[in-house]
């Protein structure tokens, strides 16, 4: 008895549920940052040894990863071939990249 | 199909969803470019060009609009049934349109 | 036909899907005729032009759900559907109901959505009837307006052939099933909640839903599988973390 889609539809709902804050607030600060043009300097000075950016952001990273993979997952299931344990396996890893690459960035800029 | 309304909310959903996750690796990949502060400038100079501007309001759209969708989703799913629902999908809209129309004007 | 109805001298042109899955449509000029419905024309057809048409119909007044069919690849009932609203061009076409098997030209085989309708535990589970007492089942009580919601389905096949996932998922259970189950899952003299609730939580089960609301948008009866399934959706997600669902 699968409950896979029961589970992965839960983490989509919650991903969902803290995505949504952030998205506002990520939103609103490129608004704000973009304003008289953007330089690195700029987003450092904010985000550089700030455990509230840092923070932010790496849950932002831990979120999005979760939830656009799974995302991903349904649209290839839905509209091409490709479904069963190959299709969960490479979102998986999907997933697991968006998670490397985002915590690299994270670290980047705090 | 005569539903237009719920139908559009999802292909718009699932295009935006789409879109942004391939962006994704992409927007990490110039982020950690900070770890040499002269690497991103070099980045973001290249994104003064209008061309790049675009591009970049159109993926604020998408965020905008992904949300957008999606919080309508949540309260479909998590809220007792309401036929005003539907209108929660034209607010959506506005929503999104507002911030991508911020962006732009932000921007330039 | 009485002589009563009046001829408008003009003809209408039908395409109609021939053969299985593999086929095509064959053209027909039927006369138009005042507040003439699809299955006035379809009747015509095959009792007038061309008795080889194979296609469904019972009560012919809304009633039972056994015409529907696909006209200008819309689902909808045929003897509810009056020929000159539906009208492209002075053309209307007709094939079988979308995501099922063909058996012949505009009959479908339901097979696959009743055995769903069984997967999806649709059925009501009695108590063990030792009680002398008769449910008292309060009408303004929240589940059984919840019930009462979507008891009218026929099991006409519209919303199934309405839903995008079921054409995209082959193992989706589809709104009709799951509208049921939540009928019974709210029904409270039906003596497995869980079980019904267990039944619909699967794989392609009620949280494959995207909420496209195609089957509301569609269903004859005003039915609305997709409120019955955000419903399961809530239901099941809180017995699964309350560690219920077996």
């Amino acid at each position: 008895m699968s409950r896979a889609d029961l589970w992965l539809y839960v983490a989509q709902r919650v991903s969902a549920m803290i995505l949504a804050p952030l998205v506002i607030v990520h939103l609103l600060t490129i608004i704000y940052a973009i304003q008289g043009g953007l330089t690195a300097a700029e987003i450092l000075q904010r985000t550089q040894g700030s455990l509230l950016w840092g923070s932010l952001y790496g849950l932002f990273v831990v979120a999005v990863a979760v939830h656009g993979s799974i995302g991903l997952r349904a649209i290839i299931k839905e509209m091409s071939i490709w479904r069963g344990r190959s299709l969960d396996l490479a979102m998986g890893l999907f997933g697991l990249s968006l998670l490397y690459l985002g915590m690299r960035a994270v670290m980047a800029v705090v | 199909m005569r539903n237009q309304a719920s139908y559009w909310a999802f292909i718009v959903h699932r295009i935006s969803g789409l879109g942004l996750a391939l962006f994704l690796p992409f927007h990490f990949y110039v982020l950690s470019l900070a770890l040499e502060e002269a690497r991103l400038n070099n980045f973001l100079q290249w994104t003064d060009a209008p061309l790049v501007k675009l591009a970049e309001s159109g993926l604020v759209l998408l965020l905008a609009a992904h949300m957008a969708g999606g919080l309508r989703l949540l309260v479909l799913e998590f809220f007792p049934w309401h036929d005003w629902q539907k209108t929660v999908i034209a607010l959506g809209a506005a929503v999104a349109f507002a911030f991508g129309i911020l962006f732009l004007m932000r921007a330039i | 036909m009485s002589a009563a109805l009046e001829e408008t001298g003009q003809q209408i042109t039908l395409e109609i899907w021939r053969g299985q899955e593999e086929g095509y449509y064959e053209t027909y000029s039927v006369p138009a005729q005042a507040s003439q419905t699809i299955l006035d024309v379809v009747t015509y057809v095959q009792r007038r032009i061309d008795p080889t048409l194979s296609y469904r119909f019972a009560c012919r007044i809304g009633m039972c759900g056994s015409c529907a069919m696909m006209v200008n690849g819309q689902p909808r009932w045929t003897c509810r559907t009056h020929a000159s609203k539906v009208l492209k061009d002075g053309k209307i076409r007709l094939s079988p109901l979308r995501n099922l098997p063909v058996i012949k030209d505009l009959a479908t085989d339901m097979t696959e959505f009743f055995e769903k309708w069984q997967t999806a535990k649709g059925r009501f589970v009695p108590t063990d009837g030792k009680s002398q007492e008769f449910a008292s089942v309060e009408p303004t009580s929240t589940g059984r307006k919840e019930a009462d919601a979507g008891i009218e389905c026929l099991g006409c096949g519209v919303c199934y052939s309405a839903c995008d996932v079921v054409a995209w998922n082959k193992d989706y259970l589809g709104p009709a099933a799951l509208n049921r189950a939540w009928t019974l899952v709210n029904d409270e003299r039906d003596g497995d909640k869980m079980g019904h609730l267990a039944a619909v939580a699967v794989d392609a089960g009620c949280h494959a839903c995207h909420s496209h609301q195609q089957c509301t948008t569609y269903c004859p009866n005003n039915l609305n599988p997709t409120r019955a399934i955000a419903g399961l959706k809530r239901m099941s997600v809180a017995a699964a973390l309350k560690g219920d669902l077996k």
